[in-house]
């Protein structure tokens, strides 16, 4: 909570961290001041690129009292603005699953080594990110919590899977090892409502911790607030489950 | 990447970027979601030499419709400088 007496600081800056396949990756990491410890938080990038939406994020993260971290998941396509960047990711039909699990993968390790960690750790994605971000919790260990907001494609029709995608991150709902929070619109098409139902079926099915809330009135993207798919009341509601959520999985035990 | 609708095509040109004309080697066409048209997803066309990086590009961003009208447009024109005996594009020397 903001008091108007409190001291109130962070540092923000790009850094070089290790990506996956002994590869450097370009990162963003902001956290408040002083020692710690502090949970932290992976953010992971949408399709348009490690764009200043998400440099905002990171910030927002860090305001709340999280050490956030967002790699830059495009980096061996090289460098550029984010618009062109993401461009030419578009265009070679995106970045594989893989890949993006390797750096995922070696960001939390790097994010667990820094010596003002709390030891609990979240991952939070939008559009691809939340796909990849519910990925990273099924296939990865050491992640406490994950949000997924709006990730499409995690229900795939077999014609959909490819050499960079090849298994619907549905299928390793099974070994999710972590609470689950999942923001969707109902007026979205990736995901539609109907493939958010056989997403939630599954976590039924496995026993898995998960709060999934689907907005009237929102489609794709409601906390882009840049963009005409912004929902105000939406947004704020959905900020603030993320805060209770993340607040709550994330603490520190006494 | 949330359609992973996308395709390449070798094509010959050019086309004016940020830093000016640079020779055209491909177009990247998709339909994802676009950076500026406020669309959730749009028809995007990227004019681009892959060698010289990602920043040489030249890029729209359209609407289903106007892709449409686009391609009908582009083939109505190139229909009407065949029946007039132009050189169509093809007939010209490659650039350089």
């Amino acid at each position: 909570m903001q008091l108007t007496d409190s001291y109130q600081g962070m540092l923000a800056e790009t850094v070089v961290w290790p990506g996956g396949r002994g590869d450097t990756l370009h990162a963003y990491l902001a956290r408040p001041l002083g020692p710690g410890p502090f949970p932290g938080v992976v953010l992971v990038h949408h399709m348009p690129g490690w764009d200043s939406w998400y440099f905002d994020a990171t910030r927002k993260f860090a305001a709340q009292g999280y050490v956030a971290v967002s790699p830059n998941l495009y980096e061996r396509t090289g460098h550029g603005t984010p618009e062109d960047v993401a461009a030419a990711v578009r265009a070679e039909g995106g970045v594989a699953d893989d890949d993006v699990l390797a750096d995922l993968a070696a960001t939390l390790a790097t994010l667990r080594a820094q010596p003002y960690l709390s030891g609990k750790v979240g991952i939070f994605g939008t559009c691809s990110g939340g796909r990849h971000a519910y990925l990273a919790a099924c296939r990865l260990r050491g992640f406490d919590a994950v949000v997924d907001c709006w990730g499409g494609n995690v229900v795939m029709a077999p014609g959909d899977l490819s050499p960079k995608r090849p298994v619907a991150p549905l299928d390793y709902t099974v070994d999710l090892s972590c609470p689950l929070l999942g923001l969707f619109g109902a007026e979205d098409r990736s995901p539609t409502p109907e493939q958010v139902a056989v997403h939630e079926a599954a976590l039924k099915q496995h026993n898995k911790a998960f709060s999934f809330h689907m907005y009237p009135d929102a489609g794709h993207g409601f906390f882009y607030h840049e963009r005409p798919m912004y929902r105000q009341a939406q947004a704020v509601d959905g900020w603030a489950k993320v805060w209770a959520f993340f607040g709550e999985r994330l603490a520190t035990r006494a | 990447m949330c359609t992973m609708i996308a395709e390449q095509i070798e094509i010959e040109g050019s086309g004016k970027g940020q830093a000016g004309w640079f020779v055209v080697r491909r177009a990247d066409v998709s339909f994802d979601h676009p950076f500026h048209a406020p669309y959730e997803h749009a028809l995007n066309i990227d004019f681009v030499d892959v060698a010289q990086g990602p920043g040489v590009r030249v890029a729209v961003e359209l609407s289903a419709e106007s892709a449409r009208a686009l391609v009908a447009s582009i083939q109505a024109v190139l229909a009407r400088a065949e029946a007039g005996n132009f050189a169509i594009p093809e007939d010209l020397p490659a650039s350089s």
